[in-house]
Parts: C-alpha cells; structure tokens; sequence
C-alpha cells in the first residue's frame, strides 16, 4: 500500500482512539477537571505522567542531540529520569497529602501569602507556553512531512483534537487518553529500534545491541568510535564539555523536572500517598522504557548515516578512498525525500559527483591533511539533528507500516504533552487567578465553565506560537527548566523541609533565583535582545553555559531564602502545624478545592 | 498536637530524613559520581561491549533509578507501618 494512505489511516485509526476515550472520560465536576476526581490507580497514573512528560523532544529530538553529541548527549538522559526520583523522595507524596489542586496554591498556601501564590502562576505559565510552542511545532514539522499536508492544516487539526479533549475531558480525559498515546507512542519508537538493533548487532534488544558487536565481532561502540574519530569528529563514547558543565546541566535538568509543574500536578490525582511514591516509580518505568532505547536509536541511526554515504564503513576499508564515497546520483529514497524538506542538505564542493561527509572544523591537522590529500573539499553534506528518529525507518529500510507508526507516535508524544501543559495552564488562570484572587464568589459550574475558556485561549495561543515559531523555540528549553529549577523547585523543598521558611524569605529567593537566572540565560542567549556577550565557556561563570545555570539559580534562591527568613519573623503557628501535617501520611484525603 | 504525639512525629521524621539521604547519596553515586566525576575512570572497565562509564551514564543510572524509586516506596510504607502513621 502507498506510504502516504498508510500513514493516513494509521493516524487516523489512532485519533479515533483518542476521541474514543475522550468521550468516555469526560469531566463533570471541578475535581475530575482539575485532578481526575483524584481516584487514578497509580500504574494508570504512571503511564499517563510518562506521556505526558514524554513530549515531542523526548521523541523526535533527544535520540538526534545524542546521536550528534555521544557522551555528551547523557545529560538528557540522566536529567530527565533522576528528577523521578527527586519527585517521589522530596515532593510527590507530600504534595499529595497536603491535597490541593495546583502548585501556586501549594505555594501561596504554605507561605500565606497571594503575592507568592501570584509569583508562582507567572513562572508557571511562562514555563508551560515555552513548553507548548514546541509541542505544536513538533505536530507541525510530522503532519507537513508524512502526510504532505501545509504546516497550517496539520497544526490547525492538531489544535482542534487537543482543544476537543483538553477541554471537554479535563485532567479525566487527558489523563486516559494519554495511556492511549503512550501505548502508540511507546510501540512507534521501540519497533524500528528492535529492527534496526537486529540489523545492526543482530540483537532484537536496543539495550543490550548498544553494546553488542558488529558483524565483523567488533564491538558496535568501539566500531562507531573508530568510524566518527577517522572522519574527525570527536569519539562518540567521550565527551566535549567540560564536568563542571555536564554536572550543572544534569542538576538543572534534574531539579527543572522535579519542578515542572505539570509533572508535579499528576501526582495529584492518585487516592493516596503511598500511591504517590510508587506511582513515581511507575512513571519512570514506563519513561525508561524509551529512555534506554534512546542512547541505542541514536548512535545506531548516527552509524546508518556514515554507513550509508561511505560504503568503507560497514566493509572495514580505507574510508578516504575515492570510490568509498556515495555517488549523489544514486543516494537513497529517503535522502531525497527528506531533502525536499531542507532538513538534509547537500553540495558538491569538490565537483566529483560524490558525498564527502566528514568534520570539516576538526581541529586534528594531521586529519584535515589527510582529507585534503583524498581531495576533500570541505563537509558537503548536513543533517538536522532533528531528522534522525523520524528518518531511521527509512533509513533501515523498514516497511512502510513501520514508519507510518512512527508518524502517529511523534503526534500522541506531542498532543500528550500539549494537553497536560494547557491543563495546568487553564487550572492556574481559572483557580489561582480568577477564583482565588480576582473573583472569590465564582461558583463550581463558572469556574468550570472559566477552565475551559482558559484552556481554549491557551490551544488558541499554543496554535499561534506553533505557526510563528518565536525564533528560538529550542533556546527557550534552556529557560523553562532554569526557571523551574531556580525558582519552583527550590521554594516548593523548602516548604516541606525546612518548618522555618516564611513568606518573607521565600517570596525574595523566589525572584532573587528566578531573576539571576533569567538574566544570565538572557546574557549569553538574548532571546529578546542582542545577546551582551559570546556564549563561549571562556565567558561563562565558572564555565557554566546558560543551559547549566538553572543549578546555580538554585542556590541562589536557597541562599537568599534562608539568610531572608533568619531576619523575618517565623510563620505563624498555624502555617508550622501544616508542614507537621504534611510530613505524615495518614489522614491524606481526598484532594480539595480550598 | 500533645507532646507525646509530637516525638512520635518527629521520630517518624527522623528516621524519614535517615532513608532519604540513602537514597540521595545512591541517586548522585549512580549518575553524578559513576556517570560523570569517575566515568573517564571506569570506561577502562568494560562490561559486553560498553565502557562502564559510558554504560552508568547512558544505561545503568537509569535502571538504578527505577530500583530505588520502588525500594524507597516500599522501605517508606514500612516506616508508616512502624510508627503508625499509614493510611488506612
């Protein structure tokens, strides 16, 4: 069957789904719209907190960076699962017991405080349309690429299924719809990585064909090294930043995850508090899953790609040879296809009608004199990083149901994640803003009817962000989880974990961590202005990039709390028996609205 | 809260903070230590076809996390159990 009715179908065989349980499990109260009535056995919950964490980057991107990056790459890798257990040791079950709907009503409750409870919606809002920008793109570049539609149709479809069910269903519906899109999403990554781990390694486990060997019985990691070093590129297994950095990014990634709000409301909705905990683990589990298949589709789809332009690396022979090189006439389908989008380039810099593919900007001369001598001209061809996880199919040469999967598994990673950031979103306008500071007498049914409104505007907002892509949709990553690590994070760990934090200290670390962090990301990176100085380690605080800041934002906001706190009067007496409260798991019920 | 039930509670607290820094020194052991500070070290050892730094750093941190998540939830629900502070 043709690949485009294929992906057609399976696609939409998969929003059928959604739609499915979306009218099966849709919201009737505030309590099912905001926490699912608070009743999700926590292996359900698990698996809707892994799709809703997994998101488009998780999916399209990650295995690309890595497979670009090697060892460097692992700061996703562990950030991304060791927030996990920061959540379930620091935050999740406490929040659970304390047994509120939203994180600034955790935080304007804890330190008595609406300006705290205000300074949190604004992080919180911030961090989740920086989010959601991404998100829409994401269906936007799989819609526009596998079905061939305009970007404007696929995203506006997009729009109106998320909107469909977001806002009908609330966290019940997301919350069963995204089990749903992990399920797609789970089998459209781990299928082609079991094929391509055989193709490869001849072992059907991604996880151990990493470190399983080549045909020729050379191990697969050392062969990728031996290829990527001889072509002057950095070796795949050692890193390029330096440990002070690669730590610093790991924190922030870890302690952004543990404090991204939308991450932290799904532990809301489990009956208890050991259920918290566990669901947790369970969460990680499901994550894990494609979390270890990661680092394998990524190093595995960067050996097709030299594999494929230079048939001296699957044979063993002289890579530099003349005739090793692919011929441009007779590259594959997919490199076509995929040129179509821009996303793959190629240019013939020393006329012979081959692809050269190599690091031209290697710092190795003995390398670059050797490329010369073979009568290189320069690298001549370029690959976005962003291609690899949605290319690998074709590159390995799969069947078409295969990549029509994946297809619909970019789209649930995406649309699940969309969802739950719109929630928390809706749930911070209609219930911190409106209900709780601006309109106190709004009735169950208004503010019902006010989440659904927030969480239209939102789709409608996300939809734009997603057609104009502000230019730096990947830069922004860098502020929401150095927004979430310095400023909700801390501030939320500090609520449960120190009786003596007051309002005073927490509202000054809040800003103090938010604000040098904000600042220094905007320093190097000017997302709205020119940047002030290059981002080169050279210029960097204690060779930190902006990616890493988030840590030392972290401590900031740690730092001045506490000095802040010890110069202010203790909370009151009440505010101490809440964290006395919260500290012990019996008499957690159910979630409640004030 | 009358003091007896309050040096209940801070007993639970205690042993709490006792099993959450375990869990926090084998979370930063795994991937700050065995992934990064000491990965340059343990890629001289080599398990299947994987340096050992590379492997914690990419593989092993992750499994680990999971183990620990659950033998953190199940050593915290003894601990409610002992001090008599679980749910029903």
């Amino acid at each position: 069957m043709d690949l485009k009715l294929l992906t057609y179908i399976v696609v939409g065989l998969s929003f059928a789904l959604y739609i499915g349980v979306a009218i099966w499990a849709r919201a009737g109260s505030t309590k099912e719209f905001y926490v699912a009535g608070g009743g999700v056995h926590p292996v359900v919950n698990g698996m809707a907190t892994a799709a809703d964490w997994m998101s488009a980057a998780s999916f399209i991107s990650m295995a690309g960076i890595i497979a670009f990056a090697g060892y460097d790459g692992s700061v996703y890798l562990m950030g991304w699962t060791g927030g996990y257990v920061l959540l379930a040791v620091l935050l999740a079950p406490y929040l659970r017991k304390f047994g509120k709907f939203t994180v600034p009503q955790f935080i304007g409750d804890r330190y008595y405080s609406q300006s705290a409870r205000i300074v949190a919606v604004i992080c919180l809002i911030f961090i989740s349309f920086t989010y959601v920008a991404g998100q829409m793109r994401g269906v936007g570049i799989v819609f526009s690429r596998f079905l061939e539609v305009e970007i404007t149709t696929g995203l506006i479809t997009g729009m109106g299924l998320v909107f469909f069910y977001a806002v009908l269903g609330g966290m019940k519906g997301v919350t069963y719809t995204q089990v749903a899109q992990y399920v797609v999403l789970i089998f459209a990554y781990t299928i082609p990585a079991i094929f391509i781990s055989l193709q490869i390694t001849g072992n059907p486990l991604p996880q151990l064909g990493l470190g399983g060997s080549v045909a020729s019985g050379e191990p697969f990691l050392n062969k990728l090294d031996s290829v990527v070093t001889q072509l002057g590129f950095g070796a795949y297994t050692l890193g390029s930043k330096s440990m002070i950095d690669i730590t610093a990014i790991t924190f922030a990634l870890m302690a952004g995850t543990a404090g991204l709000p939308h991450v932290i409301v799904r532990f809301f909705t489990v009956p208890k508090v050991r259920d918290a905990r566990s669901s947790a683990g369970w969460a990680l589990v499901f994550i894990a899953i494609l979390y270890t298949t990661a680092p394998a589709v990524g190093a595995m789809a960067r050996y097709n790609v030299h594999a494929t332009v230079n048939t001296a690396v699957s044979s063993g022979g002289d890579l530099f040879a003349p005739e090793a090189a692919l011929k441009y006439e007779e590259r594959p389908e997919w490199m076509q296809r995929w040129e179509k989008t821009g996303l793959l380039k190629y240019e013939d810099k020393n006329g012979d009608g081959r692809i050269q593919y190599y690091n031209e900007k290697s710092k190795n001369e003995a390398f670059l004199a050797q490329a010369e001598a073979a009568g290189w001209k320069g690298n001549e061809l370029n690959v976005d990083r962003d291609i690899m996880v949605l290319a690998n199919p074709e590159v390995a040469k799969l069947p078409n149901w295969v990549i029509a999967l994946v297809a619909a598994g970019g789209i649930a990673a995406a649309l699940s994640t969309a969802a739950g950031l719109l929630l928390v979103i809706s749930a911070a306008v209609s219930h911190d803003l409106l209900k709780s500071v601006f309109v106190p007498d709004l009735s169950e049914k208004g503010e019902l009817m006010a989440g659904r409104v927030a969480s239209a505007v939102a789709v409608l907002i996300a939809g734009y962000l997603g057609y104009n892509p502000p230019g730096f949709v990947a830069e922004v990553v860098a502020f929401a989880f150095g927004l979430a690590c310095s400023s909700l994070f801390p501030t939320i760990l500090l609520g449960i974990f120190s009786k003596r934090m007051n309002k005073e200290g927490a509202i000054a670390g809040m800003l103090s961590g938010l604000t040098f962090t904000f600042c220094y990301i905007l320093y190097f990176k000017g997302i709205f202005i020119t940047p002030m100085a290059e981002n080169v380690p050279a210029n960097w605080l204690f060779g930190i990039s902006p990616e890493g800041i988030g840590s030392v934002g972290a401590i900031v906001n740690i730092v001045v709390a506490f000095v802040v706190s010890r110069f202010t009067a203790p909370p009151p007496a009440h505010i101490q028996h809440l964290v006395e409260d919260i500290r012990t798991p019996r008499g957690a019920g159910q979630a409640q609205a004030h | 809260m009358s003091t007896d039930n309050k040096s209940k509670a801070d007993a639970y607290w205690a042993d709490t903070l006792k099993l959450l820094w375990i869990v926090l020194a084998i979370w930063a052991g795994v991937s700050y230590f065995a992934g990064i500070f000491f990965a340059g070290a343990l890629n001289s050892i080599t398990i299947g076809g994987y340096k050992l730094g590379f492997w914690f750093a990419q593989q092993g941190s992750i499994y680990i996390f999971v183990g620990l998540i659950f033998w953190y939830a199940a050593r915290m629900n003894r601990l409610d159990q002992e001090h008599d502070v679980h749910e029903d």
